[in-house]
Formats: structure tokens, C-alpha cells, sequence
């Protein structure tokens, strides 16, 4: 008898059919109206930020503004000219100096001792060692990188402030993030290609560098277009490595000022906040160009391999 | 007169008393066994005994796996393979595996890419090894048109056949092949097996196949192999493949041919 009840309590608890169709429809649209409603205030208020500062910002865009050096002083007379050419020059020098080590790294870990991985033993703890230091590192504020820079570049190694200070200080911020973006492009090249290549009577190098990494491609390049944007962005690292100066950089030693950082003290040390609002129409608009660009290459390079 | 079936070829490959290990586990037990020149060996047996481990020790890419280790001596025209470089070793002996491979490259550089690494740099001379190697894997007709394609878009045959190209390319002597038709629908699987019955004119093959028609069809030896009680393979019988499929020896061969187990 027991048998029985426990069946009679199971049929109490069905619902009819339809109507508990209907309330699970019911619910569903309430998900729906949630998520849409999440979407749209998210991307309303990005766009309200990205519109607000190019509306604002290209009543002061003009030729003379893109191709005058600023003046320095409390009103914040003149252009941006210089800064321009120093964003450029430190991204150039950052790239130059994080790319070749963050790869180099990746490969060294996902290459060459992916065997080691998780063992005991020197290498083994090595590699665990930088795998651990290079999340640390990917989220350490990056004004802990302008420090350690002005520490050991700009005081220790006597480096002033400057381009080349700025450069390695940079360097340090994105080689957490070339790193980890060219590691998780390598472990996507399927082993078939390695085995291919060794089956074929190559060295490991000629294995990685003609195989894996011209496969790795994509990824890697779009974590350098990150670094890219990151260095374009970043304030707090060369505001305290960089100096300040508005003059163009004569050398690796002179001191410089990226637009970001121009916007800084556009902001916080003078009365032209319209011009701040401009430089920074013009960053975005850049960082805008450059994720397109990203997008755009990286479905040329699949297209042409993958052969469809 | 010299009954010509019943001269034993010269050997090519001869393995003696060869185990290994994965980790503690034995994957090969003792195997001895002799393979000839400019003849297709066919290796069958049931899943897990070994054959596709057997095959890759040739190359030594097992060696890729950490934790492998082995006993015995293979010896390739006199000399044993653990004595040679395996960068050296896996020119003399190529591969061709499973699953096309192709790299994500041109139909060109898909091929030019083994003879590259080994130093020839000409680009006549590449493009004369390119064209050659895909005669030889009876692929030109169909890409000498595309060379410039990517080799990711031939269809799956093609692919396995500019993978046979891409291993003829560097000019080995043994070609080993891991059930290189088994991703491939019937028709590109005939003309697989067709071109392997031209190569072994150049070539010594070893073939590792799932499919007992295809050793019975395109081999002229055959070695089964078979899992013993503590799941170590183990080599069954060898022979003749005609012997093998018409008269075997062993009662397990018999049984396996026929279809009752594996």
C-alpha cells in the first residue's frame, strides 16, 4: 500500500500540460526581456561615452590641431602634433623589445617542455614558475609596472626619463598579454602538424618555425594588435617612466609624451578640457581602426588556409 | 630453373626481440620479425595490439611520448635505428599517417616544405621535386593547375595523396603507412591502394590496416598481431599474404580473417 500513496502524491504534483506550457513560455519571455534589457543599457552607455567624447571632441579637430606641437602652460595652447609621433615611437619600441621575448617565452613553454609541465625537477618547476608569474602579472594594475620602470630604468640604470625607460617599462605590461595570447595560439595547432613535419625528417626549430608558428599566425598577431591598443591606452606606466615633455623625442633617451598621457594632463593641470576631449576622440577613433584591422586580417589568413 | 615465389626477398627492416613500454605498461612483446625489400607488408590485428605502435617505432616517433621506452634492436639496411639521429632516420623512413595531415600551406609548399629543411634551396630544383613527387603520387593531373591553393581545400583522397607526395619529397626508402585509407570513402581508398601497388617498385612498404580485404588485396606480406592475456601484442604468424588468407597457420589467424573476432 505504501507503493500506492507514494504514486498518488507523484500525480497530485503534475500540472496540466498546457498550462505549464504556457507558464514556462511565460518565463522564458521574462529571460528574454532581462538579457535584451542587460544588451541595450550596456551598449547605450558604451555608445553614450564613445559619442560623447568624439561630438565633443571634433569641435577642436582640425588640421592645425593634428599638426602643431602643443605649447605647454596652464591654458593648454596648441596641438597635438608631437604626441602623435611619440605614441608611435613607443609602440614601435614596445613591440620591438615585448614581442620577440613574448613569443620566444611561449614557445619555450608550449614547444619545448610541454613534457615538464605539472613535474618535478628543474625544468619542471620552471616552467610552472613563469606560468604562475605570467597571470600574476596580467592583473597587476599597471601603475605597479610605472614604478618598478621608474625603480630600475628611469633611477637605477640611469635611464632618465625617456623613450627607452617608457619602452621596457611597456614592454614588462605587455608581455603577460603576448605571452598568454601566443601560448593559447600554439596549443590550437593540432599535433598532426608537428608529427607531419618531424615524420618528414625535420629538426624541432624547422618543426616550429616553419610549421606551428606560421599556423599560430593569427593568434599571435592579434595579441600584438592588443599590445598595440594597450600601449596606445596606457597612462599610468609612462606617466611616471616617459617624463612629460611635449617637444619630439630626439633620441632613446629623450623624454616624450604619448597622446594618452597628453590627455591626462590636459585634464588634470590645465583649462583646456575641450582639447582633452579632443586627443581623446582621436584615440578612440584609433583604437576603433585598429580592432577593425584586427578582424579584417585575421579572416584573410583563414580564408586563404583553410581553402574555402 | 628458379622458381621465382619461392626466392626470399632481401630483408630491408629486421627487428629483433623488440618491447615497449608505455610507462609499466608493455604495448610490444618480443617481436621479431623480418621485413623485405620493395614488397608491402601488411600489418593486421585486432584495436590495441600494438600495430600503429609497432609501425611508429620504425621512425622512432614514439619517442615523442615521454614515458616511452623500449628494448631490442630494429636494423635498417645493417645499421639499428637507436643509433642513427631520428632527424636522419625519419628522412630514410617516411610516414604517412591516418588522418590526412596536409599543413596549412599551398599544394606547393605543402611539398617543397621536406627537401627546404633538408638544404636544397633552388627553386628550380624544388619545383622539378614538386612536380615529381606528385606524379609519383599520381596527384599532378588533378592540382598542376592549383599549385597555389592551399592544400586544406583538395578533398580528403587528395589530401591523403599529397600527403604521400609530401613524404616521397624528401626521397625516403621506407614508406610507413597508418591505415592511410581508413578516413577515406571507397573510391579514394582503390586509388590509395592502386598507388601503393606502384611504389613498392622504389619503396619498401609497411602498411597498418584495419581492413583485411585491403591486406588481402594489396599486400604481398602479412603479419598479424594480436593482444596476449596481459594486453601486451604480440606477433601471431607472418607470412606471405596468399599463405596467410588461404592457409593459416595459427587458429587465431584463421579466426580472425574469417571474421569471428577483432
Amino acid at each position: 500500500m505504501i507503493k500506492d500513496i507514494s504514486l498518488e502524491k507523484k500525480q497530485s504534483r503534475i500540472v496540466d500540460p498546457a498550462k505549464n506550457l504556457h507558464q514556462r513560455q511565460f518565463t522564458q519571455k521574462i529571460a528574454f526581456a532581462f538579457i535584451w534589457l542587460a544588451g541595450i543599457i550596456a551598449i547605450a552607455a558604451l555608445l553614450f561615452i564613445v559619442g560623447y567624447v568624439v561630438a565633443n571632441g571634433f569641435k577642436v579637430i582640425n588640421l592645425e590641431f593634428l599638426t602643431t606641437r602643443p605649447a605647454g602652460g596652464v591654458s593648454g595652447k596648441g596641438g597635438i602634433s608631437t604626441t602623435i609621433v611619440t605614441t608611435i615611437y613607443l609602440v614601435i619600441l614596445t613591440i620591438a623589445i615585448a614581442a620577440p621575448l613574448g613569443i620566444g617565452t611561449a614557445v619555450f613553454m608550449v614547444e619545448y617542455t610541454t613534457e615538464y609541465a605539472g613535474k618535478k625537477g628543474l625544468v619542471g618547476y620552471l616552467i610552472n614558475l613563469i606560468r604562475t608569474s605570467v597571470e600574476i602579472l596580467a592583473g597587476v594594475p599597471s601603475i605597479i609596472f610605472g614604478l618598478f620602470g621608474f625603480a630600475v630604468f628611469v633611477s637605477y640604470m640611469k635611464l632618465k626619463f625617456s623613450l627607452l625607460s617608457a619602452g621596457l617599462s611597456g614592454a614588462c605590461l605587455v608581455l603577460p598579454l603576448i605571452i598568454r595570447t601566443t601560448e593559447e595560439a600554439l596549443l590550437t595547432v593540432p599535433k598532426s602538424y608537428r608529427e607531419g613535419s618531424l615524420a618528414l625528417g625535420t629538426t624541432k626549430w624547422q618543426m616550429v618555425f616553419g610549421v606551428v608558428l606560421p599556423s599560430a599566425l593569427p593568434g599571435i598577431i592579434t595579441g600584438i594588435v592588443l599590445s598595440v591598443g594597450r600601449v596606445i591606452a596606457e597612462t599610468a606606466v609612462f606617466w611616471v617612466t616617459l617624463g612629460g615633455s611635449y617637444r619630439l623625442p630626439q633620441n632613446l633617451l629623450s623624454s616624450g609624451r604619448t597622446m594618452a598621457l597628453h590627455v591626462y594632463m590636459l585634464a588634470s593641470e590645465t583649462t583646456a578640457f575641450d582639447k582633452a576631449l579632443g586627443t581623446s576622440a582621436i584615440l578612440i577613433v584609433i583604437i576603433i581602426l585598429l580592432n577593425l584591422a584586427i578582424n579584417i586580417s585575421s579572416k584573410q589568413f583563414s580564408k586563404k588556409f583553410s581553402g574555402k | 630453373m628458379i622458381d621465382n615465389n619461392n626466392v626470399i626477398p632481401q630483408t630491408k627492416i629486421s627487428v629483433e626481440n623488440f618491447n615497449l613500454f608505455y610507462g609499466k605498461f608493455q604495448a610490444l612483446d618480443k617481436i621479431t620479425i623480418d621485413i623485405p625489400v620493395n614488397q608491402i607488408t601488411a600489418i593486421i590485428g585486432p584495436s590495441g595490439c600494438g600495430k600503429s605502435t609497432f609501425i611508429r617505432s620504425f621512425n622512432r616517433m614514439n619517442e615523442l611520448i615521454p614515458s616511452v621506452r623500449t628494448e631490442g634492436h630494429i636494423i635498417l639496411d645493417g645499421k639499428n635505428i637507436f643509433d642513427i639521429d631520428p632527424v636522419e632516420l625519419r628522412k630514410q623512413v617516411g610516414m604517412v599517417f591516418q588522418r590526412p595531415n596536409p599543413f596549412p600551406k599551398t599544394i606547393f609548399e605543402n611539398i617543397a616544405f621536406g627537401p627546404r629543411a633538408h638544404g636544397i634551396r633552388d627553386h628550380r630544383i624544388l619545383e622539378e621535386i614538386v612536380e615529381k613527387s606528385l606524379r609519383q603520387a599520381a596527384l599532378w593531373d588533378e592540382v598542376k593547375d592549383t599549385l597555389n591553393k592551399s592544400g586544406l581545400a583538395l578533398s580528403g583522397g587528395q589530401q591523403q595523396r599529397l600527403c604521400i607526395a609530401r613524404a616521397l619529397a624528401v626521397e625516403p626508402e621506407v614508406i610507413l603507412m597508418d591505415e592511410p585509407a581508413s578516413a577515406l570513402d571507397p573510391i579514394a581508398t582503390l586509388k590509395i591502394e592502386e598507388l601503393i601497388e606502384q611504389l613498392k617498385e622504389k619503396y619498401t612498404i609497411v602498411i597498418v590496416t584495419h581492413n583485411m580485404q585491403q591486406a588481402a588485396r594489396a599486400s604481398d606480406f602479412t603479419l598479424f598481431f594480436n593482444m596476449a592475456e596481459n594486453r601486451a601484442g604480440y606477433l601471431v604468424e607472418s607470412g606471405k599474404t596468399t599463405d596467410i588468407f588461404t592457409n593459416p597457420k595459427n587458429e587465431l589467424t584463421e579466426q580472425y580473417i574469417s571474421g569471428r573476432f577483432g
